[in-house]
């Protein structure tokens, strides 16, 4: 299958390129562009970046497997990662990972049967001071607890959509 | 709750770094209305050897994590390498525990930019290239529309503030590696390729970003050239102390009653900041431990907690001042659980281009989580601390130490609670070990 790129993307595209000296520069901002556009970076979509890039093909695989937000695999419309380190633990993560596991029947890495969430445990996402921190897509929810995490299962459940 | 108290006047220096709360922005308009520019406008009207010297004057050390002083850094470009200079600004944060380079970005990111025209200028950079963390994706667009707004105003682009001097600046967001906040590692990732740190040397000032000539500093250091400027050098070192100017952000968390961040003196007692600023613990509870500059540094006793933060403030007391980020844990609290999540991180984020780390790193996170699963055997803690000093010093990059040190220092300040989880086979505190 030979994939392309919307023509909004190929106009972020020849933004992107216009940042750097050289082509090769851009993989990872154009690896972000694949990720938002296909969801997930099939080889498909890694070889379109190397093609429009050109750059070799060994070179963007190479980068897009070192990076844990480039994703490889689908993820839920609803990616949730929690924080599983220390400023997090010492303020309950462990609970609300447990809890998040029981509420969608996933363990970490895993995607509900409806392609509606994706689970994550992840490293200090910088926001320690508003401990315990749950990242679900681009936005923070921060000083988490519980009864939180419920009403924010009920509501993403209840989104029409969802930005990726 | 807010997540920098910005009513109580606890702090000689508050409001130079923090300038609002957290439900703030600060635009163009704004920054202006604090006065924002002056700063720039000084140092474009001296020359850029004058800037140079005035923040070498200024005692302004790197917040990045290493302290090294800001302006000697700047000195070792080479005078006469004809290629591009690039000015690159580190706001990976990553070190578990910090969260102040963030409130820059997504609060106050003319603080940080006016800082970079101004280390532009005093560099001879045309470009600079501000590399944030790939999860900031709220931060990210504040901050571009922060340089938006300062093309738009004519600030930057083809001249600045009018003077004949081009300059671009670029965001490069991350892709979730912490190993790209090493300074060498953020070089390789800019160009496209796995964030795997470089030999030095040549360091990135003589061979950095794209075979140029390469200034790497933090966010927060921007942030201090900007009241450098503004203030001048004295000022800004009696803001702080002799050799260690400024004021500073610290960040508090974990078992505290109000965590968040603070501004103060570099040299900011350590209790003013947990007890004070801080409201003390939860619950008053007394104290087990604190790790003082995120965690790859060591962590106190309670006992030790009479330091001031600064650079070498916190050294005196065996450990490092690091990001300032402190975190705090309460009597209740197990050691072997903490220290697993540390050990966990490092061996995650391994780049495994060195044996000592890469295959080091997994053995300590291997014994840890025995430990704390209930398999430790005896021996378990000398072994830990034989397999770390193994690591210490013999890698390509300082993850290698980062990753030793907090297993060193946890063993050997609460050697008792491991050989007490080893002996009986489960947690001495009642913690049910928990997978991931
Ligand atoms: C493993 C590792 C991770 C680092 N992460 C960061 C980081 O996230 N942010 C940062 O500013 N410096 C980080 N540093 C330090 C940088 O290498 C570099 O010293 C710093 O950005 C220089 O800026 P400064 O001189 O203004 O402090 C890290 C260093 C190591 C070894
Ligand atoms: S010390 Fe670790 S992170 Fe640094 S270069 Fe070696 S393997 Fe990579
Ligand atoms: S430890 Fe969870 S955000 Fe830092």
């Amino acid at each position: 299958m030979n994939l392309a790129f919307s023509s909004d993307a190929e106009r972020r595209l020849q933004e992107l390129l216009g940042r750097y000296p050289n082509r090769q520069a851009a993989v990872i901002p154009a690896l972000h562009l694949a990720v938002r556009e296909f969801g997930y970076l099939s080889p498909e979509a890694m070889d379109l970046v190397a093609r429009r890039l050109e750059v070799p093909q060994s070179l963007v695989l190479g980068t897009a497997t070192f990076y844990t937000m480039l994703h490889k695999r689908p993820v839920g419309r609803y990616h949730i990662q929690v924080c599983m380190n220390v400023a997090c633990y010492l303020k309950g993560s462990d609970n609300l990972a447990n809890q998040l596991k029981d509420r969608l029947g996933i363990g970490f890495g895993e995607v509900t049967p409806d392609g509606m969430f994706s689970l994550e445990g992840v490293q200090c996402l910088a926001a320690c001071g508003m401990a315990p921190v749950i990242q679900v897509n681009k936005d923070y929810h921060e000083d988490m607890t519980p009864a939180k995490v419920d009403a924010l299962l009920d509501q993403l459940r209840s989104a029409p959509g969802g930005e990726k | 709750m807010t997540m920098f108290p910005t009513t109580s006047q606890t702090s000689p220096t508050r409001g130079y770094l923090l300038r609002c709360g957290n439900d703030e922005f600060i635009d163009l308009k704004r920054h202006r209305e604090l006065g924002g520019h002056a700063a720039l406008r000084k140092a474009l009207a001296m020359t850029p050897d004058a800037v140079r010297e005035q923040v070498k004057a200024a005692n302004l050390r790197g917040r990045g994590g290493a302290g090294f002083p800001a302006g000697t850094k700047w000195g070792f470009l080479p005078k006469d390498n004809p290629k591009p200079r690039y000015l690159v600004i580190n706001a990976d944060e990553g070190e578990p525990g910090t969260f102040k380079d963030r409130y820059f970005l997504d609060h106050d990111p003319h603080a940080l930019l006016e800082g970079v025209i101004i280390t532009a200028w005093a560099i001879g950079a045309h470009q600079a290239y501000i590399y944030v963390r790939g999860e900031f994706f709220r931060p990210i667009e504040r901050l571009e529309s922060a340089i938006k707004e300062l093309y738009d105003a004519g600030v930057i682009g083809k001249t600045v503030m009018g003077k004949p001097f081009d300059l671009d600046i670029v965001v490069h967001q991350g892709a979730g590696a912490y190993i790209c906040g090493e300074e060498s590692a953020l070089l390789e990732s800019i160009e496209g390729k796995p964030g795997r740190p470089r030999m030095k040397p040549p360091f990135p000032a003589v061979v950095g970003l794209f075979g140029c000539p390469t200034i790497i500093n933090n966010v927060e250091t921007m942030a201090g050239v900007r009241l450098i400027l503004e203030h001048g050098a004295d000022a800004f070192l009696a803001m702080g102390l002799p050799k260690d100017g400024g004021p500073k952000v610290f960040g508090l968390s974990g078992h505290v009653k109000r965590p968040g961040l603070y501004e103060g003196p570099m040299g900011l007692s350590l209790k003013k900041l947990i007890f004070e600023y801080g409201g003390g613990t939860i619950d008053d509870k007394p104290i087990k431990g604190v790790i003082p500059g995120g965690s790859s540094t060591a962590v106190l006793l309670p006992d030790q907690l009479d330091i001031t933060m600064d650079f070498e403030g916190v050294k005196a007391a065996g450990s490092s001042l690091g990001t300032a980020s402190v975190m705090v844990f309460t009597e209740g609290t197990c050691p072997v659980a903490v220290l697993l999540r540390i050990a966990r991180f490092y061996a995650h984020e391994s780049c495994g281009q060195c044996t000592p780390c890469r295959d080091g790193t997994g053995w300590l996170e291997r014994i840890v989580e025995s430990i704390e699963f209930g398999h430790g055997r005896p021996g378990d803690c000398d072994l830990l601390i034989s397999a770390a000093n193994q690591i210490m010093g013999n890698t390509i990059c300082a993850l290698g130490d980062a990753a030793a040190i907090p297993v060193i220092s946890f063993v050997q300040q609460f050697r008792q609670d491991f050989e007490d989880h080893i002996r009986l086979g489960a947690c001495p505190y009642g913690n049910k070990p928990e997978g991931h």
